[in-house]
């Protein structure tokens, strides 16, 4: 099976660990991944910010970038649900009608880390270990656009030694909403708030969440506050092993 | 541009400002946070009861889709059925003339004031502020709306548009302000809930038995029958749509329902999602005129107002499917925190924020479709599946178009946006940009964390720590340690396709 990365920009500069992460655990698991160096950015910033010209080239690029592939894996759940549901909406917009069928070729072909790990690759004990008490965050495009539903918490219940805590109102925004946390920046701070105090609820160590987008708004929160929760991609509790010191 | 005036509030500052004024009122978000969370818990009872709510949805909006695509046939189908049972049937293009006829209709009994029926598209065209003007005096019935009426405050939420005001806050203004309209409070009226219905039953009460003109809207409206049904929890509407002589409706044209059989699925939906209750405590509905039986004389008035427009928009018209239930209000994480007030509309929360855009032009409320995280918990909870996160984006494209056409010069968002679009559809840009972002971070971090910026950055900043960037980007780690097997990988695929 050839399985590419689509590691996100946002990942690509702020958290390649994220990336290592999700490479070191398909390979663990057996699997070879590739990673087109031509990709960019899947245009979630610009199309739901009302920019739909700006999006255009985008859509094209991860069209040619990743077509041919047998599974695209993003770490991260609002991207991957950019490119499933509105990479088509905006080829159809512009009447191309040979970029609509590219986006259809590629798109259904684009996963979720978990959604790749228990439907794909049919696994939910990657075999991880991470000794430390853990909440969990579904995020909204999880959870309400890609429906992953509880994939990352059979997952994460399988990794050995977590201690994993429910977060109370699990489902609420945290309040990041891409250019919304600086548009209605007030709003934004007022969902972040009601959200770090849930997680400090748990009594968790660790806030983890299949996008590092919400992780920055939510951990940001919480280090300028100095809590001392850290926070943590999915793929990279899923990626720890016996061996590591984390 | 009065018709404008009534569906939002001129003068309401853009909803990020707005916000953060009712951020800070203590009491309004005490009020909301109880109030959305013990209507949502309800809904969320009493819709898992149901096996078939899914279905139910999907049926719901098939019917609201199949209506909106010839509405026009149903509308003049529903002239019929009204106009056969003995009813009149107007037509108003605007709030303007629907304020006219209804003022007309009012002044040709001779009668001074009337009783009215909760509705939405009264509160829309202003209706009571226009009979004020022709010197007809409007008495709101629903014990929200009174409170509201006689608070001289405006509604904040769909359904429960007193939400914002606390029981302690009721008291206050029942004994300050009903004398003025009629039967004072109490004297020595406490604020259990049980005493201030009771203060409301007794005001309102002499209005009911005086009252020979009633105004009302319409939840639906069937085009076989000529039904028009309203749908109450007080029994306050079923007094002003039985005892008065004349009754006029104000309907927005988007209610009507093909067929009375329709009710079945939509009085189902209804009420679980509005109040989370399985039914709820009284249905009312009438076919035109019944010899010795209610009103004797009925008008009901077919409000546009900006509906055709939104119903030529192909995205946007699935918004003309609400049926006002409020579902979206109570689950949406910003309305739960800002209130209805901040929207500057009669039509609050997310249905707000992607209805009255269409009603009244995306460049007039700009700010509205941006105020939403794009969560998608409107979208699950509305009984009718209106895809209220598409609209919201739809509407973002065009509120930035409207402003893209009215200036001279690009905005420095729009500026910034072209910038980053550029530097992300090219991967020798995005690795620039990286390059000069990591650099730029360790001007300003401290052990890798970025505090507090001033200017601009400041909204992000000012309560969040932000990671810089990593000092190598995980393409130029696969670079540097990956990039020879993966060449390898791919000739060796290459070569098994040839083979």
């Amino acid at each position: 099976m050839r399985i590419a990365l689509f590691i996100t920009c946002f990942n690509d500069t702020m958290f390649p660990r994220t990336g290592r992460a999700v490479t070191e655990l398909l390979e663990r698991l057996g699997h070879t991944v590739e990673f087109p160096q031509a990709q960019t950015c899947c245009g979630q910033m610009h199309f739901n910010t009302g920019y739909r010209p700006e999006t255009l080239p985008m859509v094209r690029r991860f069209a040619e970038v990743f077509a041919g592939y047998d599974a695209v894996v993003a770490p991260s759940g609002s991207c991957a649900g950019m490119v499933r549901d509105h990479h088509r909406v905006v080829a159809a917009q512009y009447g191309d009608t040979a970029l609509t069928e590219a986006v259809d070729q590629v798109a259904p072909t684009v996963y979720e880390l978990s959604e790749l790990l228990v439907d794909v690759l049919g696994v939910t004990d990657v075999g991880a270990y991470f000794p430390h008490r853990v909440t969990y965050h579904p995020t909204c495009h999880s959870l309400r656009m890609l429906r992953v539903g509880d994939r990352p918490l059979r997952l994460l219940r399988a990794v050995k030694g977590i201690d994993l805590v429910e977060l109370p109102a699990a489902d609420s925004c945290c309040g990041f909403g891409g250019t919304f946390a600086l548009k209605n920046a007030d709003v934004s701070n007022a969902m972040l708030a009601d959200k770090m105090r849930h997680v400090l609820d748990t009594g968790a160590e660790y806030l983890c969440a299949g996008d590092n987008s919400c992780l920055t708004h939510i951990g940001g929160g919480l280090s300028r506050l100095r809590t001392g929760v850290g926070t943590m991609h999915l793929a990279e509790i899923l990626a720890s092993t016996e061996g590591d010191t984390r | 541009m009065s018709d404008r005036d009534n569906v939002v509030w001129l003068g309401t500052p853009a909803f990020p400002e707005a916000a953060r004024a009712a951020l800070a009122d203590t009491r309004l978000r005490a009020n909301l946070r109880r109030a959305t969370a013990t209507i949502r818990d309800k809904r969320l009872a009493v819709t898992a009861e149901l096996d078939d709510w899914e279905e139910l949805r999907e049926r719901a909006a098939a019917v609201k889709r199949h209506t909106l695509r010839h509405l026009d046939h149903h509308l003049l189908r529903l002239e019929e059925a009204v106009t056969a049972a003995g009813g009149t049937v107007h037509w108003a293009a605007d709030a303007a003339e629907a304020n006219a006829i209804v003022t007309r209709l009012v002044q040709a009994t001779g009668e001074s004031e009337v009783v009215k029926v909760k509705s939405m598209a009264t509160q829309e065209i202003g209706l009571n502020e226009a009979l004020a003007d022709a010197g007809i005096r409007a008495y709101e019935t629903d014990l929200a709306e009174l409170i509201v009426q006689l608070g001289g405050d405006r509604p904040s939420h769909i359904l429960v548009p007193a939400i914002h005001r606390g029981r302690s806050e009721i008291r206050e203004i029942f004994l300050r302000e009903m004398g003025d309209w009629g039967r004072p409070a109490p004297d020595g009226l406490g604020d259990d809930p049980r005493d201030l219905a009771e203060a409301a039953r007794l005001h309102l009460r002499e209005k009911f038995l005086r009252c020979k003109v009633a105004v009302s809207g319409a939840n639906f409206a069937a085009a076989d029958t000529g039904t028009v049904v309203v749908v109450e929890s007080e029994g306050n509407g079923r007094m002003c749509l039985t005892l008065p002589d004349t009754l006029i409706t104000v309907m927005g044209i988007e209610k009507v329902l093909p067929a009375f059989a329709d009710l079945d699925v939509f009085l189902q939906l209804l009420p679980r999602s509005s109040t989370g209750e399985r039914m709820n405590p009284y249905t009312s509905l009438w076919t035109g005129v019944t010899e010795g039986d209610g009103p004797q004389d009925f008008h009901l008035v077919l409000l546009d107002n900006g509906r055709t427009a939104t119903l030529a928009d192909e995205v946007g018209r699935q918004a003309l499917s609400c049926i006002r239930c409020s579902a979206c209000l109570n689950v949406c994480p910003v309305y739960e925190r800002t209130g209805g007030h901040a929207y500057g509309s009669v039509y609050p929360g997310p249905i707000g924020a992607v209805l009255t855009p269409q009603l009244v032009g995306v460049e007039n409320t700009a700010s509205l479709p941006f105020a939403s995280t794009l969560c998608g918990a409107c979208y699950d909870a509305c009984p009718v599946k209106i895809n209220i996160p598409e609209v919201l984006v739809h509407l973002r494209a065009e509120a930035v178009e409207a402003k893209r056409r009215s200036r001279l010069l690009p905005t420095a968002e729009a500026l910034a946006m072209k910038a980053a679009g550029w530097v992300m559809s090219s991967p020798k840009g995005l690795a620039a940009a990286h390059r000069l972002a990591a650099l730029g971070a360790r001007l300003v971090a401290r052990d890798g964390l970025i505090g507090s910026l001033p200017g601009p950055p400041a909204r992000w900043t000012g309560t969040r720590d932000t990671p810089a960037p990593a000092q190598e980007s995980l393409r130029a780690w696969w670079r540097r340690t990956k990039a020879v097997n993966e060449t390898q990988g791919r000739t060796t695929a290459e070569e098994e396709g040839r083979r």
